[in-house]
């Protein structure tokens, strides 16, 4: 009864004229900055967060500037999938896995379908787990404290497991293609060891970063793709053929409890890894599509243009954007560039992130748990308000949108790290992956490889560290164990499927 | 179209602008576009949070006439700031906030080629302080106590700290070469990550500073045994130094804001002028003093001489480390 | 049989290579260690920092053998395409559009994003799409000045400007 009180007097303050305001400026920032390739709710957030030292000494307390970049991190979470969905550009690593359906629908002429599905689910996503924010915070607090390295590592493991079915037929390719994006990822700086690796031409300025998703991901999506597409479909054709109308959108919101299923897992699944202390929203993410995928009754479906395909990731990121709003609050530690930032930004008004925030910060934290959910509501009505100008943009001739797309990739990826060389090597990287497209390589599980792998390999490590060098820490701890094995289980599941089927085959010719 | 031909307009007076007048001999600097404010390390962590917070004084209190736009470039522990540094087509306009990484990096890779005695001496802002944590059920309460555990322990006894070869890494080699010690060290990503595996009992302690481990302090889980400072922190007024427990070694974070090598004095002494109002703003003193940091402003040839004694101590650091020959 | 499919396997194969040799480079200010000390598992602390770079490599190595084996077996779908791997439009597309993007790279470096966003849409527009000089020329304007005031105003990103910077001076004097 006591949350359900100050959650009542939260909503009130988060309702308050001015607060209400920063949440709908807040939600339209984000959801503009998240649909550009390579910006996302962390560009927002930064850029704004002088501006919330302005508000703060306005209005004299934190709550009025952590609502307002609370509400970009949201809208930006929605605007992810516009990207995804009509140019087939993942803008963030949030919005990989709602490509891979997003897509394909959008090519058939249903773009306007998979955005009302992603815009919905996000809602749904971002409603439920504010619910389990609100009820189980501090309980949930302590969780987050119990997973170590090798718990952490073990979910990595077990998103990988869960994408082992994503490549194409070709399976050297696959393995190939899987390989090379976990390589990729440990260019850089080794965390553990503090030893350059794979600096390619002993150049700092292009390697001592490392390989950055983004430059990976818009070069093969927004060049490799893109080519790929003017060479398959020649001259003249534009990029799907949408109508809008207000009938069509009111089906499209009509027919969305058919998704119930991926927006179930990834509201749960979502929130539940966000909260976890690493990743922040791209594992939950991952995990969702993989898991829906998996437990759907009609698994081709996926990659083909699937509803369940589309709002389980989307459910997902906001969910998990929700959750790993929990360790920033309570721990004190990021999950995310974004929340870090946001923590910046906390530290800035004057607030201590720690366990004692929501005790003796009451004043900070319900307002803010309330303008949850109220900047959902908010985000989701701009968006489907918003539908018609972004398939718009679809209707226009390829000639003006593909260079269109590619002026918008090199931008994109310039303003997400500010360097050029990431400019140059994301083009090379394109060409290379439309020459690899055209051989039929898979390249998803490149892109995706270099999403976890950067999380999972110093978590592995730090835990040989901790163990001096002994594998059965990932079995024998408590939590890890289990995970491990249920990962290790689902990886080798289809191999040995495929082993089954080779002997069936070769016993019944 | 209106804005297409007012800015047409406009980039047609730009270039009679730049055409036509002579940069008449300089007076006093003024910044004429964006101002690169680069942070040495990723978004989130103690340098970060520091330079976003100047940079929202400088922009509320609009001390600058062009904004200042943090970015971050953290690769190889700074390695490509400082490149990035050294190269800028600007100097003028390129300033960066550092951490210990600026004596470490170039130290241990020479081929970088960067001279830090080159950079530009903004102003150091403050010096960041280290305590040594545990968590409370390990029923320690003094360093002694401390000693005797870690002792006894041996390699079951757990450091965390941020990265390898850093600073919380060379408090950890301190201890374990002086005291007999042989305590595990794990790098981790940030600081703040370091805390929370201290709470969550992940590890047995670390040397955080103390804005990252705050948090777990005032909750009561996390506690301090000591503090590599020369005198007891206001803060924690029960916490004895190192000194005070019978160790010669204290240790500090430079939080400096630098310049590009070949920055022209006069942008410099502009630089120092700035960031002379960020230090002394109510909000820099509030922040100074409620995360425990040390350290009066410092600038010009007195801050050259601090970077040249920091680099000859942390060349010997480095070299009884064994991480450089 | 397609011929592009075991070029590419064997140039891939050579990058697999050159990866391998690369992971196992010593670091620059320790040149004592031997190069491919660090692939293995270290005693008591688990894999080296070389370790996941240089076995992952021969993991890519050996599907590029496997790949190719199947080439020569003819058990892929691509060994038995007989499709062209890109054909005379395919190869004039990459021309002109792939051309145009590293082009547009190159301005970058020199004249900045905006100018080279101006040249880029007219050089697309108007030589490869044919659309009429006023479309061409309302689009390459106005995005380059959306943009200026998307990310430099706005945004607070500047982008690079190359040599065109003193021109921007006098903007910055306006709106900033």
């Amino acid at each position: 009864m006591e949350v359900l009180v100050a959650l009542s007097d939260g909503i009130l303050v988060a309702l308050e004229p001015l607060n209400l305001g920063l949440a709908v400026l807040g939600v339209i920032v984000g959801l503009f900055v998240g649909a550009m390739p390579g910006l996302g709710s962390v560009n927002g957030v930064a850029i704004l967060l002088p501006f919330t030292f302005v508000i703060q000494s306005m209005t004299g307390s934190a709550t009025s500037p952590m609502i307002f970049l609370a509400a970009i991190y949201y809208g930006a979470m929605y605007g992810g999938a516009i990207s995804s969905i009509t140019l087939g550009i993942p803008g963030a690593s949030t919005a990989v896995a709602t490509t891979f359906d997003g897509r394909p629908l959008a090519l058939k002429g249903q773009a306007d379908r998979a955005l009302v599905t992603a815009a919905v689910a996000s809602f749904v996503g971002g409603t439920i787990s504010t619910m389990l924010f609100t009820g189980f915070a501090p309980m949930l607090a302590s969780v987050a404290l119990d997973f170590g390295d090798p718990e952490i590592f073990a979910l990595m493991l077990l998103a990988f497991a869960t994408f082992v079915g994503l490549g194409g037929d070709d399976i050297p390719k696959t393995i190939f293609s899987i390989c090379i994006g976990l390589v990729l990822a440990t260019v850089g700086f080794d965390i553990v060891s503090g030893e350059p690796r794979l600096i390619f031409f002993d150049s700092v300025n292009w390697f001592s970063r490392g390989i950055q998703f983004l430059v990976l991901a818009i070069g093969v999506y927004g060049i490799g793709e893109m080519l790929w597409t003017i060479n398959s479909s020649r001259y003249g054709t534009t990029m799907t053929n949408v109508d809008v109308s207000f009938s069509r959108i009111m089906a499209a919101l009509r027919s969305f409890p058919e998704a119930w299923k991926g927006t179930t897992i990834g509201s749960l699944l979502g929130f539940f890894v966000g909260i976890l202390p690493a990743a922040g929203a791209t594992p939950g993410s991952l995990m969702s599509y993989g898991v829906t995928k998996m437990v759907s009754r009609d698994p081709k479906q996926f990659g083909q243009g699937s509803i369940d395909g589309i709002a389980a990731p989307e459910a997902a990121n906001n969910s998990a954007s929700t959750g790993a709003m929990l360790p920033m609050m309570t721990l004190g530690i990021p999950g995310s560039p974004t929340t870090a930032v946001l923590l910046a930004g906390m530290v800035i008004w004057g607030l201590q992130p720690g366990p004692l925030l929501f005790s003796e910060q009451p004043d900070f934290v319900w307002p803010l748990i309330g303008s949850f959910y109220i900047s959902n509501i908010v985000a989701v009505l701009v968006n489907l308000a918003c539908i018609p100008l972004f398939l718009w943009m679809l209707r226009m001739p390829f000639t003006i949108l593909a260079p269109l797309i590619f002026v918008l990739s090199l931008i994109g990826t310039y303003a997400a790290y500010q360097n050029p060389y990431d400019v140059w090597l994301m083009v090379l990287v394109g060409i290379a992956a439309f020459f690899l497209r055209l051989l039929d390589y898979p390249l998803a599980p490149a892109v995706l490889a270099i999403v976890l792998g950067p999380i999972a390999e110093p978590k592995l490590r730090q835990s040989l560290l901790f163990s001096d060098g002994d594998f059965s820490i990932f079995f024998t701890r408590p939590i890890a164990g289990p995970i491990t094995v249920i990962a290790l289980i689902l990886i080798f599941l289809p191999l040995l499927k495929l082993i089954r089927d080779k002997i069936r085959g070769r016993r019944a010719a | 179209m209106f804005i297409t031909k007012r800015n047409f307009c406009a980039l047609a007076a730009a270039a009679t602008i730049a055409l036509t007048s002579v940069p008449a001999a300089v007076q006093a600097f003024e910044p004429t576009k964006p101002i690169d404010f680069v942070i040495m390390a990723g978004k989130g962590g103690g340098a970060d949070k520091m330079a976003r917070l100047m940079q929202s004084i400088i922009e509320q209190e609009g001390l600058s006439a062009r904004p200042v736009v943090p970015t971050n470039k953290s690769g190889g522990s700074g390695a490509e700031a400082l490149v990035h540094m050294k190269s800028a087509s600007d100097p003028d306009h390129t300033i960066m906030v550092t951490l210990n990484s600026f004596f470490t990096t170039p130290l241990r890779q020479p081929g970088l080629d960067v001279d830090i005695m080159q950079f530009a001496p903004v102003g150091r802002m403050a010096e960041d302080t280290f305590l040594l944590w545990v968590h409370k059920d390990e029923g320690i309460t003094s360093f002694d106590q401390y000693l005797e555990q870690a002792k006894s322990r041996g390699s079951d006894w757990v450091m965390g700290g941020t990265g390898k070869n850093s600073e919380d890494n060379i408090i950890t080699d301190f201890l374990n070469s002086n005291y007999g010690l042989e305590m595990k060290y794990i790098p981790y990503k940030g600081g703040g990550e370091v805390a929370k595996q201290v709470a969550g009992r992940q590890i047995t302690s670390s040397v955080n500073n103390p804005s990252e481990a705050l948090g777990f302090f005032e909750s009561g889980d996390l506690i301090p045994l000591v503090a590599f400072t020369d005198e007891r922190l206001p803060m924690f007024p029960d916490v004895p130094t190192l000194k005070e427990a019978g160790g010669d070694f204290s240790y500090f974070m430079q939080r400096a804001v630098v310049g590009a090598p070949g920055m022209s004095d006069d942008a410099a002494a502009y630089y120092t002028d700035l960031f002379t109002k960020v230090y002394e703003s109510a909000a820099w003193q509030e922040y100074k003093s409620s995360k425990s940091l040390m350290g009066d402003f410092m600038a010009g040839s007195d801050l050259k001489a601090y970077w040249d004694t920091q680099r000859t101590r942390h060349t010997e650091i480095l070299k009884a480390s064994g991480a450089i020959n | 049989m397609k011929r592009a499919e075991i070029v590419t396997a064997f140039v891939l194969g050579l990058l697999s290579l050159y990866l391998m040799w690369k992971a196992g480079e010593p670091p620059s200010w320790n040149p004592d260690v031997g190069r491919f000390a660090n692939i293995g598992m270290i005693e008591g602390e688990g894999p080296g920092s070389g370790f996941w770079p240089f076995w992952l490599s021969f993991a890519m190595l050996l599907s590029c053998i496997w790949i190719a084996i199947n080439w020569f077996r003819g058990t892929s779908p691509q060994s038995q395409s007989k499709e062209p791997f890109l054909d005379a439009y395919g190869i004039k597309m990459l021309v002109l559009v792939g051309g145009g993007l590293i082009a547009f790279l190159v301005l970058i470096s020199f004249l900045g994003f905006y100018a080279a966003i101006f040249f880029f849409m007219i050089y697309y527009m108007f030589v490869l799409g044919r659309h009429p000089w006023v479309t061409t020329m309302s689009v390459s304007i106005g995005l380059p000045v959306i943009s200026f005031f998307f990310f430099d105003i706005a945004m607070r990103i500047p982008l690079p400007k190359g040599y065109l910077e003193p021109l921007f001076i006098p903007l910055y004097d306006i709106f900033l």
